[in-house]
């Protein structure tokens, strides 16, 4: 067995602090992508203008870079908001800008922009005919999406919600750089230490693109089951 | 407008972070990323191709080990990548005596090294799925034409998917463009570095990160706009027939 030189256990742990990220970050970016989607189908200029603001500047700025901004920034911006709070109404509170959360958020927040384009993509390959059908059987507009709108729109969306997880969870290393003790942040501390680059590094490639292979599975399985019914084209 | 003069003249002239000094930060850091992209790009694509046409190949020996290296660097993080060869570079035996070494002492060759590789997987797969969707019927004219495989490749398969990869191509620039940011990481100043170095000076995360984040929009921008352009020319045949 190779010797990681007392670096195995923070190396799991950092795997696992990856992985909590990459999760926890999908499930954000799924939320604001949908919310994103339906910004900019809405009729309304405003709300459309919103959202396709949010993607073309989400998406034309690298992630490091907005990573850097909302993690150092994100601490003043909120003690500048908290301050304000003192002095309007004499509320006073001190919020601690947490590494792991305002990763999450980060990540979350750059990808939601991704999904809301997928979504949106999406939303507008489900037939109309198939809403009307659902109104017709007087079904509210939450059952509607639940039952009709959603499951429809998840067949043509998975692909692409694959494509964006497989990037996202290779985004998920640049926490690291923001002082995130991830797995890529123990190998990079290992590595200084020991000078032994190939040690630690190929180990964390391999869970990487163990985590890759494995989700690829599961996607190819979630994509049998919503294309039910539909024959076995994708 | 006077009003909107005044505000902006009271804007510089209140403003202790963006001299010319910084500026200058920022300037050499775009001239480092540009480099750092262009060069990774350039060289990236020269590798591809011959690679695409090999991932295609009949024979297990040279199909496999093509799709192993592009499973493995697109399925990994760049920023691993660049780790690996930052630090593993002194590993070769006999670098340090070998006249390479004075280029491989500095972060930006290793960076250069561990882009190219990874844009060379990536345009692997964009090209080899170009040439797999070559229409049939391409490929058997020129069989008709009784042309050999090398003519055939170099005159009717490459020069169309070339075009078709051309939409693909432009995503992986900007995504090489984004991802140069890591270079950062292994003290390269680039457009990234720049703003850290001056959000670490001024502690002034909004200023430094919200400048680059703009240079970053207007390059992206305009890349998008290049390959816009080349495509409307380049793809002219394949656009619905107007009136």
């Amino acid at each position: 067995m190779i010797n990681l030189q007392g670096y195995g256990p923070r190396l799991l742990e950092g795997a696992w602090v990856t992985f909590e990220l990459a999760v926890l970050s999908l499930i954000v970016a799924v939320i604001l992508g949908l919310l994103t989607a339906s910004a900019k189908l809405s009729r309304n200029r405003l709300v459309h203008g919103i959202g396709t603001l949010y993607t073309t500047l989400i998406r034309g700025v690298p992630d490091l870079v907005l990573m850097m901004l909302l993690f150092y920034g994100g601490q003043i911006g909120i003690n500048m908001l908290t301050d304000q709070l003192y002095e309007a109404f004499d509320i006073d509170i001190f919020i601690n800008v947490n590494a792991f959360i305002a990763g999450v958020v980060t990540i979350g927040l750059i990808f939601g922009a991704y999904m809301g384009e997928t979504f949106r993509g999406a939303f507008q390959s489900v037939e109309e005919g198939q809403m009307e059908a659902a109104r017709a059987y007087g079904m509210s507009d939450w059952l509607a999406f639940r039952r009709i709108r959603f499951p429809l729109m998840m067949r043509h969306a998975l692909p692409g919600i694959g494509n964006n997880w497989m990037v996202l969870l290779k985004t998920t290393a640049l926490v690291s750089i923001i002082g995130l003790t991830d797995m890529v942040r123990v190998a990079a501390e290992a590595t200084k230490a020991t000078h032994e680059p190939f040690l630690f590094m190929v180990p964390v490639a391999m869970t990487y693109l163990l985590i890759a292979t494995l989700s690829e599975w599961i996607f190819s399985r979630l994509a049998k089951r919503y294309n039910a019914g539909f024959g076995e084209t994708h | 407008m006077e009003a909107l003069t005044t505000w902006w003249t009271e804007l510089l002239g209140g403003n202790a972070i963006f001299t010319a000094n910084t500026l200058e930060f920022y300037w050499n850091g775009l001239t480092t990323t540009i480099q750092l992209v262009f060069l990774s790009l350039l060289i990236g694509i020269l590798l591809a191709v011959p690679l695409a046409i090999g991932r295609g190949s009949k024979h297990p020996w040279i199909r496999m080990p093509i799709y192993a290296y592009t499973y493995v660097f697109r399925g990994t993080p760049l920023l691993i990548q660049l780790y690996l060869v930052y630090y593993g570079v002194v590993f070769f035996e006999g670098i340090q005596e070998s006249m390479f070494w004075p280029i491989f002492r500095e972060a930006f060759y290793p960076a250069l090294m561990a882009f190219t590789l990874n844009t060379a997987a990536y345009t692997t797969e964009i090209f080899r799925g170009a040439i797999k969707n070559t229409a049939k019927g391409e490929i058997e004219a020129a069989r008709a034409y009784g042309m050999s495989k090398p003519l055939m490749l170099r005159r009717i398969v490459l020069p169309s998917a070339f075009r078709r990869a051309l939409p693909a191509y432009g995503n992986e620039v900007i995504f090489m463009l984004h991802a140069s940011a890591v270079a950062s990481v292994v003290t390269i100043m680039d457009l990234t570095g720049a703003a850290y170095y001056v959000y670490a000076r001024f502690y002034a995360p909004f200023q430094a990160f919200i400048f680059v984040a703009l240079i970053y929009l207007c390059l992206t921008f305009s890349v998008m706009f290049v390959f816009r352009r080349l495509e409307r020319r380049l793809l002219a045949h394949l656009r619905p027939r107007e009136g």
